[in-house]
């Protein structure tokens, strides 16, 4: 079977193409057939990416390149494809009920979703920095448009206008790091950076520091992650849990391969940064959540937080701290997808809910659904046995046997601080007096809620499968 | 034999302890209290209420117990306990045949020096340290044995007619005979531990009798207040143990004995200072006594323990527990004997003691503090004799003083039953023609204890103050001077309590009226001991302080035959002494209170500082209060306010707490909203790591 354009194989980017191509048939259907295709269109864009998700399973194992070494899927991009998908999916079936609504029916919303996993893809398999620039835009700019997508609503444009302005900045910070790193060493490719930056000189730094600034916007790290609250409150709650998951998990890829593959031996110089920004994200994170009263700003600077940690097992910068990583970040996806899934069921008299206050007396009113959000909030606050507690062990342990033992007692102290309010929360659905009762739960919700939360509450009794997935992954990268 | 009489009392209380827990179980089966249900249904008939209620208008959770010593008109509201008749006459017969063997000891022991040593279980193995129970009887154990099984038979008779409304017999009768096996096992140590496991015991069972009315705050206050007085004492006696094990390596009594010779001389180190080591063990020792005993500075308790119902005081607070102090001087004479200081230490607080709560007897209003303070006193010349060395003279009054002061105890309970809980004497008066068995029993019992002759108390009391100044030195003659005024003092407040209670006219008609004389049951105590308070004395004058003492009592106690010599020679005034003072102490009380009635008001007018200086016994509790107890108090408060809130609680979950807080304002308030403030953040970040990198160790 043979793929070629212009001499390039083209299997390793086949689910790439199949997602693209599918994104414009869709685009096609919703531009011919109107508003009114917008479920099918949703429909078939959980398809596309479930397609696509197999596709990049079946291909052939092992290390593939093509587009000479810009393009490269190994078991890394495949762990980190598949949960992107997997989250982009998950997304549009929660957002059914969003777009639902008579004012509210645009197709392009799971069109804009189906492109900016396409992006995502490509900054997944980056081999040089031409391919993350590319791969980044294209999700960035599908981002930028569904953070904006509840027109009527000031708020929603508001975030999308921050977050466009905010992400044209770092854009231009990777770039001018991209042109330092290429000008120091003469080559944009990973492995050639890599046999290149061997002793990192003072203007290598200086285009690292850049580059990673742009990084660590997309993950929102502190102090790149100003945007984080506001975009979080101000989207629409389908599109917020869209943020939450798929494009971290693309950042978090691109971040830990960038810095793994093109930088081994500037460790020392990024591993002050990764352990800077860690400290200072979980630090920010933990203790700023506790001022929140929207429950999606609460949720972002849990998010912000929980970057942090991962990027604790980055810093240790071993295939273990990887491999903590990437069990960190599937949870975290797991976790924040159901927890934004309740968040979704909670809606009184047909009105969405954010006010943490409104969730006195859950217990009461819908307890399996108190039930299943709080063992997520147990499980996000790293409570055992729940898997939250795993994704910590992890990358504490990696750091802890990288040496940087501080840092894993700073972050046990910030989680610490973090439990708070995750136990607040708990609080509020079991003692407060019960307020009215939400409305029932959609189908589609509860199952992703029930299914997030038992994941949670039984990853314990068999995590060998994600913990080995990401040990592959993780050495694949070495 | 002796396993019988130490295990009977011990059976009858789990015997009655698990009645009473079956009875709360009953009665409470889910916290319920008895239905009221029924009010006004009388015209039904015939379903008949489970309990006939005498008053519907108070709550039985609520209702107060009332200043009395009993409480029957409001507690029969509550179910009486199913079992109580069981277990008040299984308790009263175990403690009956104990009674009866012990007597038999005595004679076996005292008479046919059938000692004995029992050894029933290994206890502590412990490198050293090694304790056995066993029991030890040996004459000075056989007489405890005798006093502290017959005045608790004798009292568990009397309760079962003192208590019969009482809804918690059961548990009334569980406590006193628990009491009683603890004293048991005091007295039949025959090692310090054991001694004071029993110590401990009867301090418990001291602590639960006092507390028995727990509704009462004030019972409550009195138990706390005697426990912990008691615990300072026992510390002391605990720091004892220590020393002697220290010096000896072991604590069983035969070995410290043959030990102790070889000690005088030696010294310990005792807070930096050389001291003579058998005179540390033994003071620290005496302290323990003088806990239990309620001597001069530990005596506060005592007073307040009055609060339990009247058969405990008599059993607990006159015959039996507060003389274990006493006993184990006796027990540990040959270590006392070997260290003068030390026996001029009890000696003087024997005599303090004794002046001191004859002085405070003067005064009070309440019948049974009037004999608490009588106890102390008493207790006091016990100490006396002990401090002279004429140790088998101490146990001679501690003899008599059983059941005399037993008797005067179950006599005032009984005026109090007869007066519906009354117990201030200044209500009374004119009682005899009411209950004229009780007045006859409270005469005779006053008789012994102010040492009229022939009765008990004669013979006991005066060999005391004979001893006393026949020791012949300075601190035993101000000792002789204490105690021949206690007499007088004695005399005078015993007369005091008959006439106003029993002369006069009386004070309270209603009460007056309503008075009648106790059941069979009580009667039959007061009969028992008035004939005790007699016969305890002239029989046995010889073994205790004649010329059969070093036979009776042959290694028991240390026996000192030139003292028991030397009293019999004191000159006629000496021991004419006391009983000149009795008889004045008599006629004072006659004209004060029969004669002319007005004087000591207008004694009293003229001296207000002496007067309010007795009645308030000598502000010791206001001064304990300011000494201790306060500022204790302040210490808790400020360890509590400054210590765990200001400083662990501040610096700890709370300071961080609100840490915490400022930190999550101050980040929170860096979420502007504003978009520059914003991209300005991110170039700072980066602005900082570049600045880091450049001057910073980091790209080295």
């Amino acid at each position: 079977m043979t793929f070629e354009i212009a001499g390039y194989q083209l299997l390793p980017v086949l689910p790439e193409l199949l997602l693209l191509t599918g994104g414009m048939v869709l685009l096609m259907i919703g531009a011919y057939g109107g508003q009114r295709t917008t479920g099918l269109v949703t429909v078939l864009a959980v398809l596309l990416l479930g397609a696509t998700g197999a596709a990049v399973l079946m291909l052939p194992a092992g290390r593939l390149e093509t587009f000479g070494g810009s393009f490269v899927l190994d078991d890394f991009a495949r762990f980190m494809k598949v949960l992107a998908l997997g989250g982009s999916a998950i997304t549009l079936i929660l957002s059914r009920e969003f777009l639902s609504e008579p004012s509210r029916r645009i197709f392009e919303f799971a069109v804009l979703v189906v492109l900016s996993s396409a992006g995502m893809m490509v900054l997944i398999s980056a081999g040089d920095l031409i391919m993350v620039y590319l791969g980044l835009e294209l999700m960035s700019l599908a981002l930028y448009v569904v953070a904006a997508s509840n027109r009527e609503d000031p708020k929603s444009n508001e975030a999308g206008m921050k977050y466009f302005v905010l992400g044209a900045l770092s854009s231009g910070m990777l770039l001018y790091g991209a042109s330092l790193v290429y000008g120091f060493t003469g080559t944009v490719s990973f492995t050639g950076i890599a046999a290149a930056a061997k002793d990192g000189s003072v203007g290598l730094v200086f285009g690292l520091v850049f580059l990673l600034a742009g990084l660590c916007f997309k993950v929102s790290a502190v102090p790149f992650h100003m945007w984080t609250p506001d975009v979080y409150e101000g989207a629409p709650t389908p599109v917020t849990a869209f943020f939450a998951s798929a494009p971290k998990v693309a950042g978090v890829a691109v971040f830990v391969r960038v810095v793994l593959t093109a930088f081994p031996d500037v460790l020392q110089q990024w591993q002050q940064i990764v352990v800077f920004v860690a400290i200072a994200s979980m630090a920010l994170g933990s203790f700023a959540a506790i001022g929140q009263k929207n429950i999606k700003r609460l949720m972002a600077y849990s998010a912000i937080a929980h970057i942090g940690f991962a990027l604790v097992g980055l810093s240790a910068g071993t295939a273990e701290g990887a491999q903590g990583v990437l069990v960190y970040i599937a949870i975290y996806v797991v976790m924040t997808l159901g927890a934004f899934s309740v968040i979704l069921a909670m809606r009184r008299n047909g009105q969405a809910i954010e006010q943490i206050s409104d969730f006195a007396g859950l217990s009461r009113t819908n307890p399996q659904l108190a039930f299943f959000f709080g063992m997520l909030m147990f499980s996000l606050a790293g409570i055992p046995p729940l898997a939250g507690f795993f994704a910590k062990f992890y990358v504490f342990v990696a750091a802890v046997k990288a040496g940087l033992i501080a840092l894993a007692v700073i972050g046990v102290i910030t989680s610490v601080v973090g439990a708070y309010y995750y136990l607040a929360i708990v609080k509020v659905m079991y003692f407060d007096p019960p307020k009215t009762a939400v409305d029932p739960v959609r189908f589609e919700v509860g199952g992703v809620v029930a299914a997030a939360g038992l994941l949670n509450l039984l990853f314990f009794v068999y995590p060998a499968p994600l913990i080995s997935a990401a040990g592959v992954a993780a050495k694949s990268l070495f | 034999m002796i396993q019988a009489i130490v295990f009977l009392p011990l059976i009858g209380a789990l015997i009655a302890g698990a009645i009473a827990l079956i009875g709360a179980h009953a009665r409470h089966p889910s916290g319920d209290t008895v239905d009221h249900d029924g009010h006004g249904d009388h015209a039904h008939g015939n379903d008949a209420p489970l309990v006939v209620h005498t008053s519907y208008d108070e709550d039985p959770q609520v209702s107060p117990m009332g200043p009395d010593d009993r409480g029957h008109h409001v507690l029969p509201l509550e179910l009486q306990a199913a079992g109580s008749r069981a277990a008040e006459w299984i308790t009263t017969g175990l403690l009956m045949v104990a009674a009866a063997l012990s007597w038999l000891t005595l004679v076996d022991v005292g008479f046919m020096h059938h000692d004995l040593r029992v050894t029933l279980l290994p206890w502590i193995n412990s490198g050293e340290l090694q304790v056995a129970w066993t029991l030890r009887v040996d004459t000075l154990t056989a007489v405890m044995l005798v006093v502290v099984n017959t005045v608790s038979a004798l009292v568990h008779l009397y309760s079962i007619g003192y208590m019969h409304d009482d809804p918690h017999r059961p548990r009334f009768f569980g406590y006193l005979s628990l009491f009683t096996f603890a004293m048991l096992m005091l007295v039949t140590a025959d090692n310090l531990v054991q001694m004071f496991f029993g110590w401990e015991g009867v301090g418990l069972a001291s602590y639960l009798l006092i507390g028995f009315w727990y509704q009462r705050p004030s019972a409550n206050a009195a138990a706390i207040k005697a426990f912990v007085v008691n615990r300072i004492g026992d510390f002391g006696f605990l720091l004892g143990i220590c020393t002697v094990f220290f010096l000896v390596g072991s604590t069983d009594f035969e070995t410290i004995f043959a030990a102790a010779p070889g000690l005088t001389g030696r010294t310990i180190d005792f807070f930096g200072l050389n001291v003579d080591a058998l005179t540390l063990a033994c003071l620290l020792l005496f302290m323990g006594a003088m806990g239990k005993s309620a001597q001069f500075l530990l005596h506060t308790w005592l007073p307040d323990a009055m609060e339990g119902p009247t058969p405990v005081s008599a059993l607990i607070h006159a015959a039996t527990m507060v003389t274990a102090g006493v006993f184990m001087v006796a027990r540990l004479s040959p270590l006392f004997e070997l260290s003068p200081v030390a026996q001029n230490v009890v000696l003087l607080f024997g005599a303090t003691t004794a002046f001191f709560a004859a002085t405070v007897g003067l005064v009070q209003n309440d019948i049974k503090r009037i004999v608490a303070y009588s106890t102390c006193s008493q207790l006091g010349y016990m100490f006396v004799a002990m401090g002279t060395g004429a140790y088998s003279v101490g146990m001679f009054h501690l003899f008599t003083h059983a059941f005399f002061k037993a008797l005067l105890f179950l006599g005032a309970g009984s005026v109090i039953h007869a007066m519906h809980h009354e117990q201030d004497i200044r209500h009374m008066g004119g009682l005899k023609d009411r209950i004229p068995f009780t007045y006859v029993a409270m005469v005779i019992g006053t008789l012994a204890l102010t040492g009229f002759p022939l009765t008990a108390g004669y013979f006991s009391k005066d060999a005391i103050i004979e001893a006393a100044f026949a020791s012949g030195h300075s601190v035993a003659f101000y000792a002789f001077l204490m105690t021949v005024i206690a007499a007088g003092l004695t005399s005078f407040y015993s007369w005091r309590l008959v006439f106003k209670t029993f002369h006069g006219t009386p004070h309270d008609r209603a009460h007056y009226t309503a008075a009648h004389e106790s059941p069979i049951t009580m009667l039959i105590p007061l009969g028992v001991l008035a004939a005790g308070s007699f016969l305890a004395g002239f029989p046995f004058k010889e073994l205790f302080a004649g010329h059969g003492v070093a036979e009776f009592f042959r290694d028991s106690l240390k026996v000192n035959p030139q003292i028991i010599e030397a009293m019999h020679h004191v000159p006629a005034a000496v021991a004419y002494a006391p009983t000149a003072m009795m008889v004045l102490g008599f006629l004072v009380s006659w004209m004060f209170y029969v004669s002319s009635p007005n004087m000591p008001v207008e004694l009293a007018n003229r001296m207000p500082w002496l007067y309010n200086f007795l009645l308030n016994k000598w502000y010791f509790d206001e001064a304990y209060d300011a000494i201790f107890v306060r500022p204790a108090k302040r210490f808790g408060r400020f360890l509590w306010k400054a210590g765990d809130g200001a400083i662990i609680d501040g610096l700890g979950p709370d300071g961080i707490t609100a840490r915490v807080l400022d930190v999550t304002r101050g980040v929170v308030r860096l979420q502007t909203g504003y978009l520059y403030h914003y991209a300005f953040a991110m170039l700072i970040g980066v602005a900082g790591l570049i600045t880091w990198f450049l001057l910073g160790s980091g790209s080295h």
